[in-house]
């Protein structure tokens, strides 16, 4: 496949009370947005356990996005802080296996921004569209 | 496994963005599907019907369905399902209501997630459920109009109540009212009945001056710690004689009155007559036993010797199945606005309230509060801080329209050569009565209505001079007058985020208590079991706000009926 016509596969996880909650509203109310996020629904966004993205990331996804609620709305009290410092110390990690960070977004998208859910998955795929396929993808790849 | 897949059409919500058709040829033949089928619309009866006897004549072991969100449609096909004796959680739904750019990528979209899902059906562990046999009792946080009516309904349905009120007498901002639209009722004369009758209630056990420190627990089964706050006062004792107000030396400001200048309390007080409970509590920020440790007057004169100084906040815990959350409101900081000076004759409506009580601090003469003179002209100015998302916020406060004319109509009542004059975006009246009454203001008592915004409010020597305009006549408009009232906007009561953490439900963008689905579920939280009543989910008027309390409580009767709740494990999916 030639670069300029490369379409990245995403994973997200994305809570269930807040990220995908947005996700249905966006889609009820008829936002238009790229197809390459593939949602998974998790309970929190600090049930993402890291190995999760590490494990998507090595069987060929190209970005993976971890919503959560608004740092202190976390259905569940405090989740979502554990979710940002396991993603911050997961993306030192990324760095050092030469993987760019910039390809594990976490992002806080209330259930009420279907709007925000709709532009950041827009914003996620042209970045990854830039930054071309995920390097590890061909070494591990089936 | 067998799996059978089921597509919904949604009319045509899915199938114009996805080709039905193809998710259907390649899902035929996944490991595992043994039956696929598409209707036109999954959510009606027929179809669930329709599943259920594919389900028996196919043998499926687990059923997928593809229509809207989870969220609304997971549980009546799980329902369905249990019904037929397949584990609830052999019962995914697959959401494929999107709009993308193209059809074809999202087909594409809609048979990968189909087909996880299926995969994700053979890695499933077998379904938990646990039951338990639900704690029947409730309690009720917020001792309001809404908390007061949700505690009568329970209790007189035959369930124990704990009642947790902060300050010390139940009641809430409904008992600082004058008189209540449309109907001029006092609440003194309507609300004081259910009040006693809770105090008086077998069932409900009152815990006034109490705060919830923290929750645990799931539905049927919560621990909720409580925090009694110390009144250096023994409860048990103290019969409310009111004696110790009479000799306390201390005078400050009534938070009751809303600190305007005529309302005073001692040190030792009850914030109102007719508290209920009929109990004292000092204030330790100013009685002077605990300002210069030379004051015991109370304790001296106190006939049962109820005065205890070395009193300290005490704990307990309490075991409850249902949780009601009825917080109220408080109103926006006039500070907050900036069109307006801080000036005593510049007050909100809780303090004009208490000017037209009859048993407020005046009498219901209708003086200003900085120079004791009768006040001879009034402008109202309505949507201060609402409907003003630059400044303020950008809701509507719902009742302020109507207390503004009713604040009029009352205070000619009682000034009969006076002018009111409001000032309005629009008039937002929709209750029963409601529009009449505002018609009844303007002919019967010539309250003025002048439609337009105020741009400026300011002491001019005697008087207050508001500067507006009249976008009807378009003209600019000059009032000097005696007295302003701001119908400042209804904000979420102080403490209610961190009330809403402690129970782990979520607040929306102003902080007023979310519910799990706005329109179609308004009384319930997104945790199972805790509910919501009155002004504490958004601005509302005291019809609406008893009417949310009696549903609420039916939910938590319903709740009680059942002596057995079987319970889900959640786990992702």
């Amino acid at each position: 496949m030639a670069d300029n016509e490369f379409e990245p596969n995403i994973v997200g996880f994305l809570c269930n009370w807040c990220t995908y909650t947005a996700a249905d509203l966006a889609g009820t109310t008829r936002m238009q947005y790229p197809t390459n996020l593939r949602p998974i629904r998790t309970m929190c966004s600090g049930s993402v356990d890291p190995v999760y993205v590490i494990r998507a990331l090595l069987s060929g996804a190209d970005g993976v996005l971890v919503g959560g609620c608004h740092p202190g709305d976390c259905h569940y009290v405090s989740g979502n802080y554990k979710a940002r410092r396991r993603i911050t110390i997961l993306k030192t990690i990324l760095n050092t296996l030469g993987l760019e960070d910039e390809r594990v977004w976490l992002r806080w998208i209330s259930a009420a921004e279907g709007r925000k859910f709709a532009d950041t998955v827009s914003k996620f795929t042209e970045e990854l569209r830039k930054q071309g396929p995920n390097p590890v993808k061909k070494y591990w790849s089936t | 496994m067998r799996i059978g897949i089921f597509v919904c059409h949604c009319s045509l919500n899915v199938s114009a963005t996805i080709d039905v058709e193809q998710v259907i040829r390649e899902v035929t033949e996944y490991p595992g599907v043994v039956y696929v089928e598409a209707y036109e619309d999954l959510c009606l009866d027929p179809a669930l019907e329709r599943i259920k006897k594919s389900a028996a004549e196919k043998g499926l072991e687990a059923v997928v369905m593809t229509t809207c969100s989870p969220t609304t449609h997971q549980q009546c096909l799980r329902d369905a399902m249990t019904a037929v004796g397949l584990p609830p959680d052999y019962a995914q739904v697959v959401d494929i209501r999107y709009d993308h750019e193209t059809m074809e990528t999202a087909t594409r979209k809609a048979i990968d997630l189909l087909k996880a899902t299926v995969d994700d059906l053979w890695a499933k562990a077998p379904p938990a459920t646990f039951s338990l046999s639900p704690i029947k009792r409730a309690l009720i946080i917020g001792g309001g109009i809404a908390g007061i009516r949700a505690a009568l309904d329970i209790a007189d349905g035959g369930y124990e109540v704990i009642l947790v009120e902060k300050t010390s007498s139940i009641g809430g901002h409904m008992i600082q009212l004058s008189e209540t639209f449309p109907t001029l009722d006092c609440p003194q004369c309507i609300e004081t009945p259910w009040m006693v009758d809770t105090g008086q209630h077998p069932n409900i056990k009152m815990l006034a001056y109490s705060e919830v420190e923290k929750v645990s627990g799931c539905i049927g089964n919560f621990r909720v710690k409580i925090r009694r706050k110390a009144a250096y006062v023994d409860w048990d004792k103290c019969n409310g004689c009111g004696m110790c107000m009479q000799k306390c030396l201390t005078s400050v400001p009534a938070e009751f009155d809303r600190y305007i200048n005529f309302g005073q309390r001692k040190a030792i007080y009850k914030p109102f007559a007719q508290a209920v409970p009929n109990k004292v509590v000092i204030d330790r920020e100013h009685c002077g036993h605990f300002t210069t440790g030379l004051c015991s007057v109370c304790e001296k004169i106190c006939p049962n010797e109820a005065i205890d100084y070395s009193q300290q906040d005490s704990f307990m815990e309490v075991e409850v199945g249902a949780i009601v959350v009825a917080t109220g409101y408080e109103l926006l900081p006039k500070g907050e606005i900036r069109e307006f000076e801080e000036d005593p004759d510049i007050i909100d409506g809780l303090q004009f309230e208490r000017i037209l009580c009859p048993s407020g601090p005046t009498d219901g003469v209708i003086l200003r509060p900085s120079d004791g003179k009768v006040a001879k002209e009034v402008v109202f100015i309505s949507c201060v801080g609402s409907r003003d998302p630059e400044h303020g916020l950008p809701y509507c406060s719902r009742v302020c329209c109507m207390y503004s004319v009713k604040m009029a109509m009352l205070y000619k009542h009682a000034v009969h050569d006076g002018q009111a004059y409001i000032f309005y975006m629009d008039i937002r009246v929709t209750g029963k009565g409601y529009e009449e009454f505002v018609q009844r203001a303007v002919e019967e008592n010539g309250v003025l209505y002048l439609r337009g915004r105020v741009s400026k409010v300011f002491r001019d020597g005697d008087k207050i001079k508001v500067w507006g305009v009249d976008t009807l006549t378009g003209k600019r408009v000059e009032i000097s007058c005696d007295l302003v009232v701001l119908a400042t906007a209804m904000i979420p009561s102080p403490g209610a985020k961190e009330l809403a953490s402690k129970l782990g439900i979520a607040t929306d963008e102003y902080g007023f208590m979310a519910e799990i689905h706005p329109k179609l579920r308004p009384l319930e939280s997104a945790v199972p079991g805790i509910y919501l009543a009155g002004t504490a989910t958004g601005p509302k008027d005291i019809p609406d706000a008893v009417a949310q309390a009696s549903g609420a409580a039916s939910k938590v009767l319903a709740l009680f009926s059942k002596d057995e709740l079987i319970l889900e494990k959640v786990a992702a999916s």
